[in-house]
């Protein structure tokens, strides 16, 4: 792996800001294109756009078997028992969303509990407070550690034969963290939860596999992973899925219609109602190709040594404060300065040409 | 650092982050409004003694960055002493030059001495929002807005 010449597949990155080569540290916000990313989208605009599942022409089969072709790419990729698993949704935000108002709806009932980590971004914490004022019940948090580890003793404590979902982040967004997701999903089972993993920032990161991790439910976004922004996924093993309302109604999601009363889909349609975007499904597929083509466990050593580099020199600089120490994290560096506000670090660096993000993150590629 | 960067972070406006001043609450203030922006964590408490339709005294608290901090502390020591009327066209003009709808001149430096340092905001975009919080937040309170929360993303 030449780091040169992998970043000649990112057009973007060959670009100066204010006058100087771009670094982009980004990346835990959304990740820049590589141009078969790019190439794709053109392709399928310029050559077979048209609306799936339905044309009895020549177009229309095509943008179908294409569609559909990446739900398996996607499958595999994160080593799911069946296409039908795999769920395209707008985002990992609408994922999570999709399992709460309609699994959530469907289960929780009042005096019941949800738990979540203090790691969690907000699309997996605003969901389930929601969920929880609508039903009467209670959200509960499990603590971390100063280094940004969840503390397992306590995640445990707070499970009970109440909890009905666990919704945790597989790595965190600020502070890199690893979750031992096995082990937290292992226990959720033993008192009856099922569990949601929120992998927007893991799936660029580790080798998942959602039937060796075993949870219930899996989400990602393809913009984190190379891929086009407002297309993700939402994996659910396929006995829940079947047993959940529909998320939306329209078209693609039904079976048949007549005034007085539908009947519903097969897996996955049912919970794809209207127009998917299509274009974002074939992107996301040529994301995971290229993504894939690269050795995980070369790319994950190359990360680690750049963070490793980044977290000693950092620490070398006077008044800089690391955030998110765990032993185990993926390459995101938080850090605050003394006396100096993350914003106006933030506009300092652009101007060197490094695109980082408000609070300070690094995600080297 | 280049040249934006210096018109940014201006010695004016690093010195009122370092030591704002009227950095402090009011105790016999009657009027009070709180300012945020959602996207930076910025929060500011402006407290306002009204003698009629005059500003007597006025201190803030709140944590920002070092544009808004300043900003919020330049404006304290401008206002003070203004009428409502002259406190408003004080930010008519202020919103002008961070927007870049009004360009500086040596006259509007001479006006607005301390507040003219803010002019290299309108550069930098993103930040127009850290500057205005604070002026933001007076409007509020000069229109009697006790205890309402402002925010930046309803200005948008």
């Amino acid at each position: 792996m030449d780091v040169k010449t992998l970043r000649e597949d990112f057009p973007i990155l060959s670009q100066k800001v204010h006058g100087k080569p771009l670094v982009y540290l980004d990346n835990a916000a959304t990740t820049q294109k590589p141009q078969t990313v790019i190439d794709t989208l053109v392709r399928y605009y310029s050559e077979i756009n048209s609306n799936i599942h339905r044309g009895v022409h020549l177009l229309s089969e095509k943008a179908t078997a294409e569609y559909e072709s990446s739900r398996h790419i996607v499958k595999d990729f994160l080593g799911a028992a069946h296409d039908r698993e795999i769920i395209f949704t707008r985002g990992t935000t609408e994922s999570i969303n999709l399992v709460a108002a309609t699994w959530g709806r469907t289960h929780l009932k009042s005096g019941d509990e949800v738990l979540i980590t203090s790691l969690e971004h907000h699309s997996n914490i605003v969901p389930w407070q929601m969920l929880c004022q609508e039903k009467g019940a209670i959200l509960k948090v499990a603590p971390i550690t100063d280094a940004g580890d969840v503390v397992l003793d306590e995640f445990k404590k707070l499970l009970n034969p109440k909890t009905k979902i666990v919704a945790l982040v597989h790595v965190s967004n600020a502070l890199g963290t690893i979750n031992p997701v096995k082990e937290m999903v292992g226990a959720a089972h033993d008192v009856g939860a099922v569990v949601l993993v929120d992998g927007a920032q893991a799936v660029a990161h580790l080798d998942v596999n959602v039937q060796a991790l075993n949870c219930d439910f899996y989400a990602f976004s393809a913009h984190k992973l190379y891929g086009p922004t407002g297309i993700g996924v939402l994996y659910g093993k396929e006995k829940l899925l079947n047993s959940m309302p529909p998320y939306q109604g329209g078209g693609d999601m039904i079976r048949e219609v007549s005034f007085q009363k539908s009947t519903y889909n097969d897996l996955p349609y049912k919970f794809e109602a209207g127009t998917p975007d299509i274009s974002g499904v074939i992107g996301l597929a040529a994301a995971i190709r290229y993504f894939k083509q690269w050795d995980h466990h070369e790319l994950f050593a190359y990360e680690q040594e750049i963070v490793s580099y980044a977290t000693e020199r950092l620490k070398q600089c006077p008044g800089v404060r690391l955030i998110g120490t765990s032993a185990t994290k993926v390459s995101v560096v938080s850090f605050v300065m003394e006396d100096v506000h993350p914003h106006d670090i933030g506009t300092i660096l652009d101007h060197e040409g490094l695109q980082s993000a408000r609070v300070i993150i690094v995600r080297c590629l | 650092m280049s040249e934006n960067l210096k018109d940014l972070y201006q010695e004016v406006i690093l010195d009122h982050n370092k030591n704002p001043r009227n950095f402090r609450k009011l105790e016999d203030s009657n009027r009070h409004s709180v300012g945020f922006n959602p996207l930076c964590g910025d929060k500011l408490d402006l407290y306002l003694k009204m003698d009629g339709d005059k500003i007597e005294s006025v201190g803030f608290l709140g944590s920002g960055c070092a544009i808004s901090k300043s900003s919020a502390s330049v404006m304290t020591t401008v206002v003070k002493g203004k009428t409502k009327k002259e406190a408003e066209e004080l930010l008519d003009i202020f919103s002008d030059m961070v927007t870049g709808k009004k360009q500086m001149n040596d006259q509007l430096v001479e006006d607005f001495g301390s507040l003219a340092a803010f002019s290299g905001v309108s550069e930098f975009p993103a930040r127009v929002k850290c500057a205005s919080l604070a002026w933001h937040t007076l409007k509020a309170a000069l229109e009697g807005q006790n205890q309402e929360s402002v925010c930046t993303e309803k200005e948008d």
